[in-house]
């Protein structure tokens, strides 16, 4: 398990009381969450809980209707003057994202570019790195999760769990400061499952901050210092993995556990 | 390769036998299906066939030693130089009107969503005889633009231009909006994660899958324009259609020139499906694999 070894005064992720509905089902009804920077936080629930929807508002792929999410003291999305919040134009809500890396279930490379294109489009047009410093650092990246031999591939002639590795290498050529996983081994054959999360269990131990949203609750006891269980749109309870996956206090994260477990 | 795997299983040996060994007893050897539907099929269409292809030689009506004279002549290659040019001209103009009002038409603003949906609608709903007669007779609702008049500055290829390309948008526009929907929405937000603006988004992700669905109905168009400017010879362009028409004005040669236009048609028309092969095989690049 990795101990945060650094402590800001100031969490890296603030989400303060924030809602969200998709026409008349409310999907998140007053959300509050504070990751540490180093720290990982694993989120659990039943599908339909709304988890991804709080995921997807951290970079602001989700507009929400109410509330706040900061990322490392910044406000995602909004410029807040007095009491009101001014929604920020396109291109400094790019920005943003460029700080904030995004890991898809289905992964969401890009089909026609080649792996080391995969990796080297948004530091160069995003950016503007130089196209030869973006290289080498995409060489480092794959090296990293063990893809150094598929720079010239396409995506498609990889399996899934290489496919992914190739996502997280991309979402990190842009050294952000914080990355979102939004199930990324639900897509997987059981057997490709293991690369992937080794890939993010490493990250973790070199103290990146994560928010990782998952059904794998092996992974939630050997890689998160925070759990967050939801359900109903509401975190019902958080805690370290040893009190919420061993003691949960609640009795709907004792039906969820028994029944995954 | 997959298809290989149940054979040498069925072999029971690690490496499959070369063809005519028959020695393995555990080998019993494959039979193909007779293809007797084929064969029947084969003769019926020649018996068929036949008879028709030699009334069209044998058939002096026909005159194709007048076609073989014509065929090449300067006047049929000056108006195949013309509809050539149209048709790159008009394909061109149309698609890149199309595609600026495809991405109106999807945008968020609700004003440029309108404005593409009046234009398609409005082009759409009318014929192109009535919009080339429509351009051709412009000068009569406005006779001068400008101070200068009207009929001076559009010459009859230019109206051919306007009215065919302004029409042509109309249709790029649907067939570019379909390819653009048929990209992943996942595409559309990994590219919005990593930071890539509007117009990259849309010229380094979206419009290169798009292609792969854009390109099947576009070559379509391409053949269908190449036909369709024959529909300026109405306001005396001379494209090819026009070019033998002038011929067989004036010598009464109808059948023969009209087969000199048609078989112009019929090989530039070839040509084009030869290379929208190509260019299918260039936008399915990175899916080849998968095939």
């Amino acid at each position: 398990m990795s101990t945060p070894t650094v402590t800001a005064a100031r969490p890296m992720v603030e989400i303060r009381s924030v809602h969200k509905s998709f026409g008349p089902l409310e999907v998140l009804k007053g959300v509050d969450l504070d990751v540490r920077a180093g720290e990982v936080a694993v989120v659990l629930g039943p599908s339909g809980s709304g988890k991804s929807t709080l995921l997807r508002s951290i970079n602001h792929l989700e507009k929400v209707d109410s509330g706040t999410v900061s990322v490392d003291g910044t406000l995602v999305g909004y410029r807040r003057s007095g009491d009101k919040l001014y929604e920020l134009r396109e291109r400094e809500i790019l920005r943003q994202r460029t700080d904030i890396g995004f890991v898809f279930q289905n992964f969401n490379l890009f089909p026609h570019l080649t792996v080391l294109d995969n990796l080297t489009e948004a530091p160069v047009s995003a950016l503007r790195r130089p196209k030869k410093d973006a290289l080498a650092t995409a060489v480092k990246l794959l090296e990293r999760v063990g893809l150094a031999d598929k720079a010239d591939a396409y995506p498609r002639q990889l399996s899934g769990g290489q496919q992914q590795r190739v996502a997280i290498a991309r979402a990190l050529a842009l050294e952000p400061k914080l990355l979102l996983f939004d199930e990324p081994t639900s897509a997987l054959d059981p057997e490709l499952v293991g690369e992937v999360l080794d890939v993010i269990k490493d990250l973790a131990h070199q103290g990146t901050t994560m928010i990782v949203v998952t059904h794998e609750i092996g992974f939630a006891r050997e890689v998160a210092d925070t759990v967050v269980f939801m359900d109903g749109g509401r975190i019902i309870e958080q805690g370290p993995p040893g009190e919420v996956l061993d003691n949960p206090r609640h009795e709907r994260t004792k039906s969820f556990l028994s029944k995954v477990l | 390769m997959s298809l290989a795997d149940p054979a040498s299983d069925t072999l029971a040996e690690p490496v499959p036998a070369p063809p005519g060994r028959t020695d393995a007893p555990t080998a019993p050897r494959i039979v193909p299906r007779r293809r007797t539907g084929q064969w029947t099929a084969a003769v019926a269409v020649l018996v068929l066939l036949t008879p028709a292809a030699l009334s069209v030689v044998r058939n002096d009506a026909f005159q194709w030693d007048v076609v073989a004279d014509y065929f090449l002549t300067t006047a049929v290659l000056r108006g195949l130089g013309l509809t050539l040019w149209l048709t790159a001209v008009v394909m061109a103009l149309g698609f890149a009107l199309g595609t600026l009002l495809a991405t109106m038409r999807l945008s968020a603003n609700p004003v440029l969503r309108g404005v593409s949906w009046g234009y398609v609608w409005l082009f759409r709903s009318t014929p192109i005889l009535v919009q080339l007669l429509f351009w051709f007779n412009i000068g009569a609702l406005y006779p001068t633009v400008l101070g200068i008049r009207t009929v001076n500055l559009l010459s009859p290829v230019a109206v051919a231009v306007i009215g065919l390309t302004l029409h042509e948008a109309a249709y790029a526009t649907e067939v570019v909006r379909g390819g653009i929907l048929s990209v992943e929405r996942g595409q559309l937000e990994a590219a919005q994660s990593l930071g890539l603006g509007a117009r990259r988004r849309l010229r380094r992700i979206v419009l290169p899958q798009a292609m792969r669905a854009i390109v099947p109905p576009a070559g379509n168009m391409l053949i269908g324009t190449l036909k369709g400017t024959s529909i300026v010879s109405v306001i005396a362009v001379q494209d090819l259609l026009y070019s033998v028409q002038l011929v067989y004005h004036r010598t009464y040669q109808v059948i023969p020139l009209l087969l000199v236009a048609t078989l112009w048609y019929v090989l530039v028309t070839s040509v084009l499906g030869v290379g929208q092969h190509y260019l299918e095989r260039h936008y399915a690049r990175g899916t080849a694999g998968a095939r």
